[in-house]
């Protein structure tokens, strides 16, 4: 530099003083294209399996076969093997099907709502929400396809031609949730699967062994990284952003009108579908947070998953859980101020009833304990943040059981109240379908890359280009 | 720097009638978009640039113009919602009405949700399978796939084409505005 500009003296000084507030970087300093594409490709490329993860592998398939053996026996036994029976003809069927179809709300917000709103940060942990999304779903829908009792007769559930001129009830919540749920599932492996097929050609183009390259070469339908492509592909992409936003709010929306469509005190409430849509950010952004905390260490990706990842999240999870207690004050403000008679017992048999243990739990776990979040010191700490993301997590649950169970067994006739406990199949059927979760992750990892590279390439300073006219 | 070298892909060079036509790696993004502009410049139309993320800024220089895939999928979209409407419409009204709750039997707010969930399973498929037609996808070969470093197209190196069926393609004439460009590496493409 031959001339000396005061200007940069001041612009220089500037940046110093407000470098502390200046948002943490979203990629290591020091990446390269090079860098970054082994970092992440090389987690499923290497050829060795890495003793930790065949040993999680075979406990978590151990759960899922419990499950599938819990299955069998539904399957051979009946219905009449769980514990729901009149008044609670819901129960674990239905806490364990909305307890995962809303942690499956996290991957399509991340991907969808994040990319609209240009939140670069999102990159190094949309993949992998995504997969979690379909591995949450998978195991969501189980549990109404169960629940019908025969599930080889699943297929009555869609509009197809048949001899006796029926259709389904398009007027019932229940079927709606039915194309919700199956549009929700097939739209998330979709745009899963389109953000996959450019890194599907990265790990064709390193990987040595022919058979893999057969098959991840396969399924990358020859992408050659052409401008053409990319042009349509980035604009396909924003479109399949774009519409799957309105999706994902629209399927927990469906969900709680399978509730508030009903007239049980608890359920017939307006509060209800914004209240499970924030209840599913939460619970979504919570196993993010419980799954991301322990891989991100393991894997040593500390520099893609930067702890500025966390603490947004962190923050996403608060704002969540304060719109998710603000529904919770709802139903007890509409209690109190309908006068009704069965809307106020409902409150109080919640509070203080047989269940008064789950409802406290509830408000222990989901809302009282994440309010420690509001704590740089606490946000900040991941042995504390993994902590409250799993307290949220069964907060979430006791969320579902309170709504549905606790509603049910007092319903407006004395005559007809009773009590609920689920059977060791409910309980063995619920645990299994974390192991096959964990089963479908531990795979996911081990076959393909859990972040975006191409997507990482683009936060690299040196893929910013001055443009020709 | 490393001086551009010609790398031919078969022992004797590719026959006139054979070949693709060249391919120049670059070493960086900016490198790329420079060079896409030097070759629309120097009046060459059949070129196309791979790169292993998007570069939009790029898309002028190589003569491409916006897709029209939005309209399909707006259409498309358009259609599911219809059929998704019509189909619950028809079911209630003309081919077997029931009573549910008094309503009349086009009790039309009650068919908004699955009207809104097949509009967005048809649009989103669409975007999906005719971004990937309209790519030419799946497309297992081609013949770019010859050049033995193009497989660093996918991870770190950018790369610009220009065919032989390009008017202005002339065999010395092209190389030498190739290598004047800085390439790494310029190479012939066998079909």
């Amino acid at each position: 530099m031959s001339t000396h500009d005061p200007a940069n003296d001041i612009k220089s000084e500037a940046a110093k003083a407000y470098a502390p507030y200046a948002p943490a970087p979203v990629v290591g300093a020091g990446e390269t294209y090079k860098s970054v594409t082994s970092r992440i490709a090389d987690i499923c490329l290497r050829r060795d399996t890495p003793n930790g993860w065949i040993m999680g592998f075979m406990i978590a398939a151990g759960i899922w076969f419990m499950m599938m053996f819990s299955i069998a026996w539904l399957l051979y036994w009946g219905i009449g093997t769980w514990g729901n029976n009149i008044p609670v003809g819901w129960a674990f069927g239905i806490i364990n099907f909305v307890w995962w179809i809303g942690i499956g709300h996290a991957g399509t917000l991340i991907s969808a709502i994040l990319l609209l709103f240009r939140q670069k940060w999102r990159t190094s942990i949309n993949r992998f929400a995504e997969a979690m999304t379909l591995f949450a779903v998978a195991s969501a829908g189980l549990f109404p396809l169960l629940h019908t009792g025969r599930p080889w007769f699943a297929y009555f559930l869609l509009p197809y031609p048949n001899t006796l001129r029926m259709w389904p009830q398009f007027r019932s919540p229940l079927d709606w949730d039915v194309f919700a749920v199956s549009t929700y599932g097939s739209v998330s492996l979709l745009f899963w699967y389109i953000g996959l097929i450019p890194d599907l050609a990265s790990l064709r183009d390193r990987v040595k062994n022919g058979l893999a390259r057969t098959i991840y070469g396969f399924f990358a339908l020859g992408w050659r990284g052409s401008a053409r492509h990319w042009h349509r592909y980035e604009i396909a992409y924003l479109i399949l952003a774009g519409v799957s936003t309105p999706l994902v709010l629209s399927v927990h929306t469906t969900v709680s009108f399978d509730f508030a469509v009903g007239q049980l005190p608890g359920w017939h409430a307006t509060i209800f579908p914004p209240y499970f849509v924030a209840g599913a950010i939460y619970a979504g952004f919570a196993m993010v947070l419980t799954l991301m905390i322990p891989v991100r260490h393991i894997y040593g990706l500390q520099a893609l998953m930067t702890d500025r990842h966390l603490q947004n999240m962190a923050k996403v999870m608060l704002l969540a859980g304060l719109v998710v207690a603000y529904g919770y004050f709802c139903e007890a403000f509409y209690a109190w101020y309908s006068g009704s008679t069965w809307e106020k017992y409902m409150m109080i048999n919640r509070a203080l009833g047989p269940y008064w243990w789950a409802y406290w739990i509830l408000i222990l776990t989901n809302i009282l304990i994440p309010q420690m979040l509001w704590i740089k010191k606490v946000r900040t700490n991941l042995f504390f943040l993994l902590l409250i993301s799993t307290s949220i997590n069964i907060g979430m649950w006791f969320e579902r059981f309170v709504i549905i169970v606790v509603s049910l067994h007092r319903d407006f006739l004395p005559s007809s109240w009773g009590n609920y406990a689920p059977t060791r199949w409910d309980v063995m059927l619920f645990v299994g379908t974390m192991g096959q979760f964990m089963v479908f992750t531990y795979l996911f990892i081990r076959l393909l890359p859990i972040m975006s590279i191409f997507e990482i390439r683009t936060l690299l300073p040196e893929s910013k280009v001055k443009e020709h006219h | 720097m490393t001086h551009p070298t010609l790398a031919p892909t078969h022992p004797h060079g590719i026959p006139e009638t054979d070949l693709f036509g060249y391919l120049a790696e670059f070493s960086s993004a900016q490198a790329l978009v420079d060079a896409a502009e030097a070759a629309h410049k120097a009046g060459f139309t059949k070129t196309d640039a791979y790169s292993p993320f998007p570069i939009p800024e790029i898309d002028h220089s190589l003569g491409i113009r916006r897709t029209i895939l939005p309209w399909i999928i707006l259409s498309m979209g358009i259609i599911g919602g219809s059929a998704g409407f019509f189909m619950q419409w028809f079911a209630n009204t003309v081919h077997y009405p029931l009573n549910i709750g008094g309503r009349p039997p086009n009790s039309w707010p009650m068919f908004i949700p699955i009207t809104f969930e097949m509009t967005i399973l048809f649009s989103a498929f669409t975007a999906g399978i005719a971004m990937i037609l309209m790519n030419g996808l799946p497309k297992h070969y081609h013949p770019v796939f010859n050049v033995p470093g193009f497989s660093r197209a996918s991870s770190e190196s950018f790369f610009l084409s220009i065919e032989a069926d390009d008017p202005n393609f002339d065999r010395e004439k092209t190389m030498e505005f190739l290598k004047s460009l800085n390439p790494l590496e310029v190479s012939e493409v066998a079909p």
